[in-house]
Parts: C-alpha cells; sequence; structure tokens
C-alpha cells in the first residue's frame, strides 16, 4: 500500500499498465515533456518514449479520430483530452464513430479505447474548463462513462477502463486531483465498471452522487449525521452501465432519495436516476425524488462558481425539503 | 516581397490513356492486369445501374451512384496488396468489390441488414456516413500498422466535399507530423451533392493541399485507370515507407447524389455530355480492342456472367434471415449492459403477448 492522490493513482496506473501491454499507448496534448498540465503523464515518456507516449498536434478530432482506427486495428490507445469542455471538438468521434464501430460491423470490430479528461468547478479556471459534461455520452449508446472520485477508485476503475473492449469515457475530478490522498493497493486491480459504491449505509435518506461533487457531498453528509439523519450515501463511480440495482435497493430501504451533480440540472444524468426511480420504486417513496446540481446557464465566471455548483448548504437543504415532505 | 501566389502553383495531373483510347506511354500493367482492371469496372457499372432500377422498384434502399467513377476506384484498388486496408465512403462499391466485397453484402447493406456490409476479411472498413471522419480512421490504421511493424498502408476513400471537413484537415496534418503510412484518395467527382467544386475551396486543386501539409500530392486523371494504377502503386510505395500521400482523382459523377437527388436542378445537360465523352469505360475497352485483347464477343460473354453474379448476389442478399432487433441490441457493447438485457426481454415478452 502507497499513499496516493488522485494525479498520482492515475499515474502510477498508466504506468504499470503500459509496462504489462506494449500495445498500450498515450496520445494527446503536452502529455509528453511536459508531463500533461496536471502531470498525470509525468515521467511517462522518459520511461515509454515518444513512439508510446505521443504529443499531438492540437486537435481534438483527430485525437480521437486516430485513436478509433488504432484500435480497431489492435492497439489499446490512452487519448487525453485536455479538458473536458474541449470535447466538443470530438464529438463525432466519439458518439457517431467510436461508440457505433461494434454496431456498424455486427460486432465484428471493437474499439478498446479510453478517452481521459479532467473536469469540474471551484478550482476558478477559464470559460470551458470545468463543465460536467457525463449526461453527452450517457445519451450516445455504444460508451461507457467513469466519474471516479478518490484515488483508490480512480486506480481500479481507470485499470478496468483500459483493458475493456468498449470505448470508455473516463473523466476525472481536477477539484479531487490532489486534494485527497488515500492508502492505494500498488498491485494491479480492477474494480468492475457499471458498480456503484455504498460509501455509507444509512436508514433515512439515499444520497447519490459521483466525480467532483461527492466532495460537498461528503461533508453535507458530516453535517447531516450531526443532526441525527441516517443517510445512505452512494458512490455512483459509474455513469454508464447504471448500477440500478444499487439505486433501486437503496430507495426501497430508505424510501427517501436526493441527487447532488454538478452539471447543469436539465437533461442530467440526475433526470435518469429520478425517473429509474419512479419506474421502479415508486411505491416504497415517502417523499419526491429531489435534485442538487448546477443551474441551467454555461458553467459561469469564477465569481460565482461558488453558488452555482452544489455546495454544502443548497445539499443539506435539499435533504431537510424531502425530510419535511415526507409522508411518515 | 515573396508572396506565395496560387497562379502560379502549377498542377499537371497524370494521364496515360486519352478519350480515343490512346496511350502515350507504357504502362506497367500487364495484358492480364489490363483485362482484369477492365472487367471490373464493367463490373462496377453494371452494378451501379441495376442497384439504381432496384430502389426504383422498391427492392432496396437509397443508394448513391457511382457511374464515371470506376476507373478512380478500380485502378486504385487494383494497385494494393492483400494486408492494406481501405476506409470507404458510401460511394465505394467498385473498390470494395476489388478488394474481395461480395455482391450480396452490398445489397444487403442497402436493404438495411444488420449484417450488411461488413468486410473485415477483405481488409475493408464499414461505410462512412460522415463526411472525412474515416480519414482519420485511416490516420490511426497506417500508424498500428506501423507501431507493430506490420507492412501495409491505409487508404482512405472520399470526395471533394470531404476537403471541406476539419477531419480532412487534421488527417494531414497528423500524417505530415507522424509520417505513417497512409494515402488519401480523393475522387473529385464535381459535386457535393448540388454544390460544384468551386464553390466547396478557393483553392486551384485539392492536390496542392498536400503542400501545407508537408506530405506528397499529386492529381491524377481520375478517368484513366492507367494513370490512376500507376500512381496509386508508386504512392503506396511512398506511403510503405512512411511518407504519406494525397491523391487527386479529377472525375465525375455521371447520376444523382443519392437516388433521392435530381441533378437537373443543379447541371447543365451539356457538362454531363462533355464528361460523357470522358468515360473511362468507353476509353479503356477502345484501347484493349485497338490490341486486339477484345472484341463485342466478349464483351457478351462479359455482361451476361456480371448480369448472372449480379442476380445471385441480390438472391443471397434476399434470402438472409431477416435482421431482428435482438441483433441491433446485441451489438452495441461487447457484453449487453443490464439496461439492453432488461429492454430485451420487455420485447420478447411482448411478443410472448404477455
Amino acid at each position: 500500500m502507497t499513499e496516493m492522490n488522485m494525479v498520482e493513482a492515475i499515474n502510477f496506473t498508466l504506468k504499470q499498465e503500459m509496462e504489462a501491454d506494449d500495445d498500450i499507448l498515450l496520445l494527446g496534448e503536452d502529455i509528453g515533456k511536459n508531463g500533461g498540465v496536471f502531470r498525470t503523464t509525468e515521467t511517462l515518456v522518459e520511461t515509454f518514449g515518444e513512439r508510446r507516449v505521443v504529443d499531438t498536434p492540437l486537435a481534438e478530432s483527430a485525437i480521437v479520430g486516430t485513436a478509433v482506427g488504432m484500435a480497431i486495428r489492435g492497439l489499446k490507445p490512452v487519448a487525453e483530452i485536455q479538458f473536458l469542455g474541449f470535447i466538443y471538438e470530438t464529438m463525432d468521434q466519439i458518439s457517431a464513430q467510436a461508440a457505433r464501430v461494434r454496431f456498424r460491423s455486427a460486432g465484428s470490430l471493437h474499439v478498446p479505447l479510453v478517452i481521459r479528461a479532467p473536469y469540474s468547478g471551484g478550482v476558478k479556471t477559464p470559460e470551458l474548463h470545468s463543465d460536467s459534461l457525463e449526461a453527452l455520452f450517457m445519451h450516445s449508446a455504444g460508451l461507457k462513462v467513469i466519474m471516479p472520485s478518490t484515488p483508490r477508485d480512480a486506480k481500479g476503475l481507470l485499470c478496468a477502463a483500459i483493458n475493456d473492449p468498449d470505448p470508455v469515457l473516463f473523466f476525472e475530478p481536477l477539484k479531487l486531483y490532489r486534494g485527497v490522498r488515500e492508502e492505494v493497493e500498488e498491485e494491479r486491480f480492477t474494480i468492475e465498471i457499471g458498480k456503484a459504491n455504498v460509501v455509507k449505509e444509512g436508514d433515512d435518506i439515499t444520497l447519490i452522487s459521483w466525480g467532483a461533487a461527492m466532495a460537498e457531498t461528503k461533508k453535507a453528509v458530516q453535517l447531516l449525521e450531526d443532526s441525527n439523519f441516517s443517510i445512505e450515501l452512494i458512490d455512483l463511480r459509474t455513469i454508464v452501465p447504471l448500477d440500478e440495482e444499487i439505486i433501486v435497493h437503496s430507495v426501497e430501504k430508505t424510501g427517501r432519495c436526493v441527487i447532488v451533480h454538478e452539471a447543469v440540472k436539465s437533461a442530467g444524468v440526475g433526470a435518469e436516476i429520478s425517473a429509474i426511480i419512479n419506474e421502479k420504486a415508486l411505491f416504497y417513496l415517502s417523499a419526491p425524488v429531489l435534485r442538487v446540481t448546477g443551474f441551467d446557464s454555461p458553467y459561469p465566471v469564477a465569481t460565482v462558481e461558488n453558488d452555482w455548483i452544489p455546495n454544502v448548504n443548497r445539499i443539506v437543504n435539499q435533504i431537510k425539503q424531502v425530510w419535511e415532505l415526507s409522508l411518515n | 516581397m515573396n508572396w506565395i501566389v496560387q497562379d502560379k502553383i502549377d498542377i499537371v495531373p497524370v494521364r496515360r490513356l486519352n478519350e480515343q483510347g490512346e496511350l502515350t506511354e507504357d504502362t506497367v500493367l500487364s495484358e492480364n492486369d489490363q483485362l482484369r482492371v477492365y472487367k471490373w469496372m464493367v463490373k462496377a457499372r453494371r452494378f451501379d445501374e441495376l442497384a439504381v432500377k432496384f430502389q426504383r422498384q422498391g427492392k432496396i434502399g437509397t443508394y448513391a451512384p457511382l457511374s464515371g467513377q470506376e476507373a478512380a476506384q478500380v485502378g486504385s484498388a487494383f494497385a494494393l496488396e492483400d494486408e492494406d486496408w481501405i476506409f470507404p465512403s458510401y460511394r465505394e462499391a467498385a473498390a470494395c468489390f476489388v478488394r474481395g466485397a461480395k455482391v450480396s453484402s452490398f445489397f444487403k447493406y442497402t436493404m438495411g441488414h444488420v449484417h450488411g456490409g461488413i468486410l473485415k476479411e477483405e481488409g475493408i472498413f464499414p461505410v462512412q456516413i460522415i463526411i472525412g471522419a474515416q480519414a482519420l480512421h485511416a490516420t490511426g490504421s497506417a500508424w498500428a500498422d506501423q507501431y507493430k511493424k506490420r507492412e501495409g498502408v491505409s487508404v482512405a476513400y472520399f470526395g471533394d466535399g470531404a476537403t471541406s471537413q476539419g477531419d480532412f484537415h487534421e488527417a494531414l496534418n497528423f500524417a505530415g507530423v507522424f509520417q505513417v503510412p497512409v494515402i488519401y484518395f480523393v475522387q473529385n467527382n464535381q459535386w457535393a451533392i448540388s454544390v460544384p467544386y468551386h464553390k466547396q475551396t478557393g483553392s486551384k486543386s485539392i492536390a496542392q493541399k498536400a503542400t501545407a501539409y508537408g506530405i506528397t500530392g499529386i492529381q491524377v486523371d481520375g478517368n484513366d485507370a492507367v494513370a490512376i494504377y500507376e500512381t496509386m502503386k508508386q504512392a503506396r510505395s511512398l506511403a510503405i515507407t512512411g511518407k504519406p500521400v494525397l491523391i487527386e482523382a479529377i472525375t465525375h459523377r455521371m447520376g444523382p447524389h443519392t437516388t433521392s437527388d435530381d441533378p437537373t436542378k443543379y447541371r447543365s445537360l451539356e457538362d454531363d455530355k462533355s464528361w460523357a465523352e470522358k468515360d473511362p469505360i468507353l476509353r479503356f475497352r477502345k484501347w484493349l480492342e485497338k490490341r486486339d485483347l477484345w472484341n463485342e464477343e466478349q464483351e457478351k460473354e462479359l455482361i451476361d456472367s456480371i448480369d448472372e453474379e449480379l442476380k445471385q448476389g441480390y438472391i443471397d442478399a434476399s434470402e438472409a434471415p431477416a435482421a431482428s432487433l435482438e441483433d441491433a441490441l446485441g451489438h452495441v457493447y461487447e457484453k449487453m449492459t443490464p439496461r439492453l438485457l432488461e429492454q430485451l426481454s420487455e420485447l420478447e415478452g411482448r411478443e410472448k403477448g404477455q
């Protein structure tokens, strides 16, 4: 076991996987000598050379489109998009190309590709550096979407993503890159894609969150526990496939649910979870499912971002609201 | 001041076989291969005419005709080796046939069959609909060959319209920087649906765009199968050593963009007539006939055997088991997700009347 933050865990995993499999290569902007703008690929070019750690021209569509071509011909590329907000530039290559190759070829070709990108607010980045865009990709059949919130999860899930035969989007909360340190196994291990983590069991309310929003959510849970609420906290970890079983099972137990995500509210992943609960656990509910989310605006300028992203107060207030609305 | 002046960029297309069927220089294409190229072109034309007819009769869905582009497609694909890969758009049936694609696969594709157009075994990537996207896939495929030290080139096929797309430029830029064994084969057929070449780009040629990216460019008479074959052969030798090539084949789409399009709305009969005189198949036939390598009787036998083969291809496609929704849902991920499994069982339940 070694204590690592998320950046170190990602760097460690990339190195470990590249040592295990020569077909893995990295490509992206500034990932070579610069080691990535967040240092996630630091020293890897010294270890593996420019053949396997490729500094590309500044072209997001080409990074992903070229990686799709590599993947169908037997490589396992890990592409980095420098900030998630820049992924719009490559929407076609992700949603219309990578996601559909298996379908288009009736299963004869596949794309074992990982696209890594940092996202999340609260760190005063310029425009389009912080956006949470997981819902866009949840809407594109054929992709998997992973959003870890801890160093250990990042390691286990990234290892699983690299060895997954389908295209995987791996979104890293830059707010949590260095904010948390924990003991992580050095040995290779995987965390199953599609399995949520019950961080804490509780009886009163199911609180569901993932990625960057887990930071404020955990703080809120601490405050609520002090006020004698028994919260069941679920970290989704994987957005696609979604662990419906754990969600439904938990809501059947608690009868109440609040979802916290940083992305805008409209047509967000929270809406999908709410719909699943409506379909599968309606009669267990004693209060409506509520959401704490970003507002329906573009991600705002730095001076107002702390009011925009779900903060402890808004989460606590929504939990109390659910409690007050409860039938029993 | 050293302005780069567009008018001073001098592009001379490669040409071997003129419209009268006269060859200007010797060719490396053997007599036997000349006959093979000719037969592929005739097959492509007959397939095209039949596919349009079948669409009109409601036997197949929307189809994108290729007539006029037989030399470009056959000549280029004929110059490739078994280990090479091609990344076609929806108008490249002729190139795919030369690579070994079955006629029935193409009919199945146009009939909306899940298993239509899957040609992995022939080194053919599934047909691309999004214009220009395959230029990047070919680049990555070439990269993978080079990385894994396999001998082979990857060829992206697309039209002049695709050269306006960002992916085209990003692909050429990557190729210039990383020097991978890739060939970009543009069939400049003069029209991107209804928009003519001169409204697609302000540059005098597509071939010259290669220069901006540090790769080799060449323009060739796209209705001259001999010139196309020889150019592609040389491009392959260059590409295999890590020198990417952009080939612009000047040709003409004789028919509509697809069976849903009406070209009389945007182009003149005179224009069509002048291009008809440049028909790639006629000039090749004249060339063969002048040297007694081909005659009327052989032509008739060829047409009969092609028609028989096409008919059989259609029958095979028609008799293929109907596609099911299960087929479709089963190819989204390697393993069906819990949600897809649930949706499939909902469907099965409905079919059982539950």
